[in-house]
């Protein structure tokens, strides 16, 4: 019944634009994800094949992966093109960094006009996606890449599976067009905790800083393609092996009529979207435990060693140092990769239960990482409201927020769940946790585990499933080793799980204290007569101003 | 008949039906440019098209825009601005003249930078054209000097994630495919798109902005039309 609504030409000009639509972005996405700047020129005459009016080259081989996974569909209702950006570590432990999914709902406008409005907004949404895929933190890791890791590309075309992104990754709605078919939608959700990774099992337990664990290295889908590095140059190495001339009959129309009276009409109904808007709303301002300044300076500047893949830190604004300390309770769960000992390979920690997911689990790693828990993603909803930027002129602010941890969107709680991090008491995510995390949210808390063989994984599960409260347990582990794929330890002059250890009780900052507030705007206020002064003073001048504005 | 100036007064309310949108920043005072001009390019990535080639019959097809990315020196920060070297002049000259009186203003560094999106309409003699906006975007600046270098280095981080929530925040409020001007016919287009540029198309804008003073009054206001004066009446 749908198509009857359409005429058969609209229909071939609508898919023709989805297939289109679908392989540039699939060529923004990858292309952004090269490493370098992309630049394109704009040309006053239209050359016929520049699609959506925008200049986005087709690497040739793009467009030969993309058309394979796609096998002549097109998106639509449960059947969604994703693009996985991944990255690699030269040492070959891989991690999942953004899924790009190109969605199609049924959410039809049947008034919308195809061959003007439905392209012109594709257009948009195409630019929109140049200008998100520069804002996710796979941007500047991307940029960074050739030395010591890669960033890889895998499209695919069905379902969409987030679950290789770890706990609390973000969403980010690039946007949406309305079509006479369905309403397509663009999103992207990305990993956020690159410093470290959350297992199901260490749910409750701290975090350990610094470990990348390595989820799985064979792919679970039979029919998944290979992974293919997003620098490969199609020119260099196989120059012939792809086609590269699209077909004369696939050349786009860039032609317009204006005149229809019609076009002002712009006939989206808002009320068929009701995904709820994905941005970042809720940040999770956590302290950095206990430094002085000092020590901030420590962190800031293992940030910056471009050399360093230090990828928790500088590509994402977040301290490497200490995105895992959000609790002091088990400073000894360090465990190297299990590559250098004999430590036997345990399943992957999925994240979340979906049927997927559990077969996942029974693959076997070769690469052998234990995971660190992150303490809930949903410990703390202290929002950061945009309101406090216009306000956050001073030092101090910037300072104090040195460390934010974006609570993931898809993590489903209440906003104003308070837990003690929120109380003015400096570090109070290290007073014992009597605030209930919520034990029912499957995203926060995901079903048990089985049972494993490892010896070692056996005893950090027990202890994984004891309460998270500090203090008692410092001692229960011992740091075999310390090697956190992500970043390099020479960089600080001491141990890091001393140092660690040595600040984990810091002095309040007299800066945070009450007093230092009222005596601050004591002072403003005693200087307000000065001021007043001052303008009195001139105030010939002022009125000779406003003299001239009559 | 009697036609009154619509004309908004500087510093009132937009007009109605007019979208407006703000954004807030604090940044340093060697970063305005180039948040500045991040936003800005942001927006006009968006608002821009290729040029128009009427043909008979009332159609026309539109050039191809293309894009670069442009990387922060400041901030740690990137972003991607149409390839339109007249169009990223404009800006800067804009963009330029607000930093240099926020930097001359003396007061604490707070400021505002407007790129208005207009149509014109145009009437009868003896009355002059009239321009009625139908998107506003304010930027809100606020200066900072920090002490050292370590807090620098801080904020070109922290400046840098601002700046990626308000690229998201602009695309949210592009995507939500609210009143553009309908496309207008050959004689009409001037009226809606600013056809000056030889490489691309924005829509009709205006680039203007102001200082604030201490006391969040605006003593001292200026007011300028940088790009397209189109009220030469």
């Amino acid at each position: 019944a749908m198509d009857t609504d359409l005429s058969s030409q609209d229909r071939k000009d609508l898919d023709k634009f989805i297939k289109f639509f679908a392989l540039k972005t699939v060529q923004v996405i990858v292309q952004a994800r090269l490493g370098e700047k992309i630049c394109t020129r704009s040309s006053s005459s239209p050359t016929g094949s520049d699609w959506f009016n925008l200049a986005i080259k087709d690497l040739p081989e793009v467009t030969h992966e993309a058309k394979k996974a796609l096998a002549g569909q097109l998106p639509a209702v449960g059947r969604s093109m994703c693009v996985e950006i991944s990255l690699k570590t030269s040492e070959g432990d891989s991690m999942e960094l953004e899924i790009w999914c190109l969605e199609m709902n049924e959410k039809c406008d049947k008034e919308i006009k195809v061959s003007y409005t439905v392209y012109n907004r594709l257009s948009l949404l195409l630019k929109s996606l140049l200008a998100i895929t520069r804002v996710t933190p796979a941007y500047r890791l991307s940029r960074k890449q050739g030395h010591e890791y890669v960033i890889l590309y895998r499209i695919y075309f069905g379902e969409v599976q987030l679950s290789g992104l770890g706990e609390g990754f973000q969403t980010v709605r690039v946007g949406t067009v309305g079509t006479p078919v369905g309403t397509i939608t663009l999103s992207c959700a990305y990993r956020i905790n690159l410093a470290f990774m959350s297992t199901r099992q260490f749910e409750r337990t701290p975090p350990i800083m610094g470990i990348i664990i390595d989820h799985f290295v064979d792919r679970p889908y039979p029919s998944s393609s290979p992974m293919h590095p997003c620098n490969y140059r199609a020119g260099e190495d196989n120059g012939a092996a792809y086609p590269s001339v699209e077909d004369s009959q696939e050349v786009c129309t860039t032609s317009f009529s204006t005149s229809p009276p019609s076009q002002c009409v712009f006939t989206v109904t808002k009320a068929h979207f009701q995904t709820p808007p994905p941005v970042v709303t809720d940040t999770l301002k956590v302290p950095v435990m206990g430094l002085a300044f000092s020590h901030q300076l420590s962190s800031s500047r293992l940030s910056y060693q471009p050399a360093a893949l230090g990828v928790g830190s500088a590509d994402m604004g977040y301290p490497l140092l200490f995105a895992g300390g959000l609790t002091a309770a088990h400073p000894h769960q360090l465990i190297g990769p299990g590559k250098e000992g004999g430590v036997p390979p345990i399943p992957s920690q999925p994240a979340h239960g979906t049927q997927a997911d559990q077969e996942r689990m029974c693959t076997p790693l070769d690469g052998v990482h234990y995971s660190a828990a992150t303490p809930s993603s949903s410990e703390d909803t202290e929002t950061v409201s945009n309101s406090s930027e216009g306000k956050c002129g001073s030092p101090h602010d910037l300072l104090e927020t040195i460390f934010i941890r974006k609570v993931g969107a898809f993590v489903n709680k209440p906003v104003n769940q308070v837990t003690m991090a929120n109380l003015d008491i400096p570090f109070a995510m290290f007073a014992p946790k009597n605030v209930e995390l919520e034990d029912n949210d499957p995203m926060v808390n995901p079903p048990d585990s089985p049972e494993t063989e490892s010896p070692l994984q056996g005893s950090l599960h027990s202890e994984g499933s004891s309460s998270s409260s500090t203090g008692n347990t410092h001692d229960d582990f011992v740091m075999i080793d310390f090697k956190p794929a992500f970043s390099k330890d020479d960089i600080l002059p001491m141990d890091l799980g001393t140092f660690y250890r040595e600040f984990q009780n810091p002095p309040q900052l007299s800066s945070l204290s009450i007093d230092i507030g009222a005596q601050s705007m004591a002072e403003d206020l005693d200087s307000l007569p000065e001021k007043l002064a001052v303008h009195e003073k001139n105030v010939k001048e002022f009125d000779a101003f406003v003299e001239t504005l009559q | 008949p009697h036609r009154t100036q619509r004309r908004a007064p500087p510093g009132a309310a937009p007009a109605m039906n007019c979208r407006a949108e703000v954004l807030e920043v604090s940044v340093e005072g060697r970063q305005v440019e180039e948040a500045m001009l991040a936003v800005l390019h942001t927006v006009l990535l968006h608002r821009s098209t290729g040029k128009f080639h009427y043909k008979k019959e009332g159609t026309y097809s539109i050039g191809t825009v293309g894009t670069q990315d442009v990387d922060c020196d400041f901030i740690d920060f990137a972003y991607v601005r149409v390839s339109s070297e007249e169009l990223d002049r404009a800006l800067r000259k804009a963009v330029g003249e607000f930093k240099d009186a926020l930097r001359s203003s003396g007061s604490d560094g707070m400021g505002q930078i407007s790129l208005e999106f207009y149509q014109k309409k145009k009437s009868r003699w003896p009355f002059s054209d009239e321009c009625i906006p139908w998107e506003l975007w304010t930027i809100k600046v606020n200066v900072v000097n920090l002490a050292n270098e370590q807090e620098r280095q801080i904020c070109r981080e922290k400046v840098g994630e601002k700046l990626c929530e308000k690229i998201i925040n602009i695309v949210e409020v592009m995507n939500r495919h609210e009143y553009l001007p309908k496309m207008p016919t050959q004689s009409e287009v001037d009226n809606v798109f600013d056809t000056s540029l030889k490489d691309v198309q924005p829509y009709l804008y205006k680039i203007s902005y102001q200082i604030t003073d201490s006391l969040g009054t605006s003593v001292t206001t200026t007011m300028r039309r940088l790009i397209k004066d189109t009220l030469a009446l």
